[in-house]
């Protein structure tokens, strides 16, 4: 009975989630003469020119391959650097541990716009521009605090005891880390990883300023569509759904670490 | 804190990395940024030491005090709406199976759209003649237009943002609660305990460090949020949508003032590490 209760909850909210997404697609399959001209539930008929104008301009697609490249190797920084930090903050107490813990979120405190002058003169500088690495760095101001607190978290909740048994057990320090204890987090690092991807991947602004051409993301081609001609609606409602489709593989592969994680390793 | 941790000043070294990587590229544009603030920029290699004048100005601005009002109680909004239904869908998802996968899936839509899109589709989504929601509510009876009713904005952009946000609370609550070990439901259910005393007393001090990073996370973002609203209303209609962030950009790139918007940049910054320290140490010290 109050199962039944807390499905319904899930499904009205389900319903509210996908009815904007639903009009996303329901745009992208129609012209902008009939998306700003009448309310349609369905789309009259399935064109796809949207979709081919994507697939076929460079432009395009060779943003999504930009932004892919750079949002991964965003993500596999962020959390290699954030484990051992986590780990430390999580179980050692050291000279100026909680100043520091709570300094690092600072960072995520700047509205993005007050980085972009002095990222565009320290990597003109490094000579970094435009490369898919400069963009995976400055990403890394905003999504190593976030990993590193994600993954303290679920470090936190991981018994202290188990680093004790392993190491009387005779465990080096990087056997019990990588074999014992990392397991114990896999859903930390799953979620971790997704937010990261997920941060690294909607950024536009500093993602912009760092490219012009070899590394220019997605979500920087997107805003041509606002031009003297008016705004393009259905190629932008189609990019949009494309948008959709890295970060929900994503999510999908490391379903398995959110769902399982502690409760169904050894304890 | 169960017990003291050990003392390891050797951990300094796990920490370096972190503190290089974000250091390196969190400190300059702090510092460009509090030399501003401090200067009247004549020209490119002209500029007047001014003091505290930009942020004397800046902080008798009546329009920085509607903003900040307006700011406020948006963000206390986002987090009494997210955060409880972000925990409640959390407990709804089921721990595994297809259905979980699907489920997740779905739910993290939203979170992966650029924010730019988010507002553009909305734009479209609650226009009364040619979106599901306005269409949907106009034919309801309800006198809903978020371009001229200062309300109707307002919880738009709210609704919105409950939309875009509330599954990062719902994703970060839900591997919470699946990476409670198994033990301490079986301990409760020998107990007898209900479904309330077990949220109460197992699953809410488990989740405690990830909940303590979503409502942080929600704080500071909604504080800073600028694409959304920016894209969908404009800020308008009059003042109603216009948050700080929005006033920033006013100011720095609308009237081009780069001394007072560098001021109000680092006002903005203190707001969000008070409120952030505050709720932190209220978070830490509540069990």
């Amino acid at each position: 009975m109050k199962r039944q209760r807390s499905w319904l909850l899930l499904a009205a909210y389900l319903v509210f989630t996908l009815a904007p997404i639903y009009w996303m697609v329901h745009m992208s399959l129609r012209s902008n003469l009939a998306i700003t001209g009448t309310f349609a539930w369905l789309p009259e008929s399935l064109s796809f020119a949207n979709y081919a104008t994507i697939f076929t301009d460079p432009a395009w697609y060779d943003g999504y391959l930009n932004s892919i490249i750079y949002v991964v190797l965003n993500t596999i920084l962020s959390v290699a650097v954030a484990l051992p930090a986590a780990y430390a903050f999580s179980r050692y107490s050291f000279l100026g541990d909680k100043h520091l813990f709570f300094w690092l979120l600072t960072n995520r405190m700047t509205p993005p716009a007050v980085f972009l002058l002095p990222f565009f003169q320290l990597y003109t500088a490094i000579g970094l521009m435009d490369t898919h690495l400069a963009v995976a760095l400055a990403h890394m101001v905003f999504n190593v605090p976030l990993a590193v607190w994600i993954l303290e978290g679920f470090m936190s909740a991981v018994p202290r005891e188990i680093d004790e048994t392993a190491y009387i057990d005779g465990y080096g320090f990087p056997r019990f880390f990588l074999r014992l204890f990392l397991p114990l987090i896999k859903a930390g690092i799953g979620v971790t990883a997704f937010f990261c991807f997920m941060f690294s991947w909607v950024e536009l602004l500093l993602a912009r300023t760092l490219t012009s051409v070899d590394a220019k993301p997605i979500a920087a081609t997107m805003t041509r569509t606002v031009s003297a001609a008016g705004m393009d609606w259905g190629t932008l409602a189609a990019a949009g759904v494309l948008t959709i489709v890295p970060g929900a593989l994503v999510i999908y592969f490391v379903r398995h670490y959110i769902a399982k994680g502690f409760a169904m390793g050894r304890v | 804190m169960s017990s003291a941790k050990p003392v390891n000043q050797r951990a300094w070294w796990f920490v370096l990395p972190v503190l290089i990587s974000v250091a390196f590229s969190a400190l300059v544009p702090l510092m460009t940024i509090v030399n501003y603030s401090v200067q009247d920029i004549l020209g490119p290699d002209q500029a007047v030491f001014v003091g505290m004048e930009w942020y004397q100005e800046i902080l008798r601005d009546p329009d920085l005090h509607g903003a900040l009002y307006r700011q406020l109680v948006f963000t206390a909004a986002v987090l009494a709406l997210e955060i409880p239904l972000g925990i409640a869908l959390a407990l709804t998802i089921p721990a595994r199976g297809w259905r979980a996968s699907l489920v997740l899936v779905l739910l993290a839509m939203p979170l992966l759209i650029p924010w730019n899109v988010v507002g553009t589709i909305w734009q479209i989504f609650a226009r009364g003649d040619i979106g599901l929601l306005g269409y949907v509510l106009t034919r309801l009876g309800v006198d809903y237009n978020y371009s001229q009713h200062p309300m109707d904005a307002w919880v738009t952009v709210l609704v919105m943002d409950v939309w875009h946000w509330t599954p990062l609370v719902a994703l970060l609550s839900y591997a919470a609660l699946r990476a409670i070990p198994e033990p301490f439901y079986q301990a409760a259910r020998i107990d007898g305990a209900s479904r309330w005393a077990v949220f109460r007393h197992i699953e809410l001090p488990k989740m405690r460090g990830v909940l303590t990073i979503a409502l942080l996370l929600r704080l500071m973002d909604s504080f800073m949020i600028y694409t959304e609203p920016f894209v969908l209303t404009g800020g308008g209609p009059g003042t109603a949508t216009t948050f700080l962030s929005q006033y920033l950009t006013q100011k720095a790139v609308g009237q081009f003032d780069l001394g007072p918007a560098a001021a109000f940049s680092l006002v903005y910054f203190l707001i969000i590490l008070l409120l952030c320290f505050v709720l932190y140490n209220f978070m830490k010290d509540s069990r």
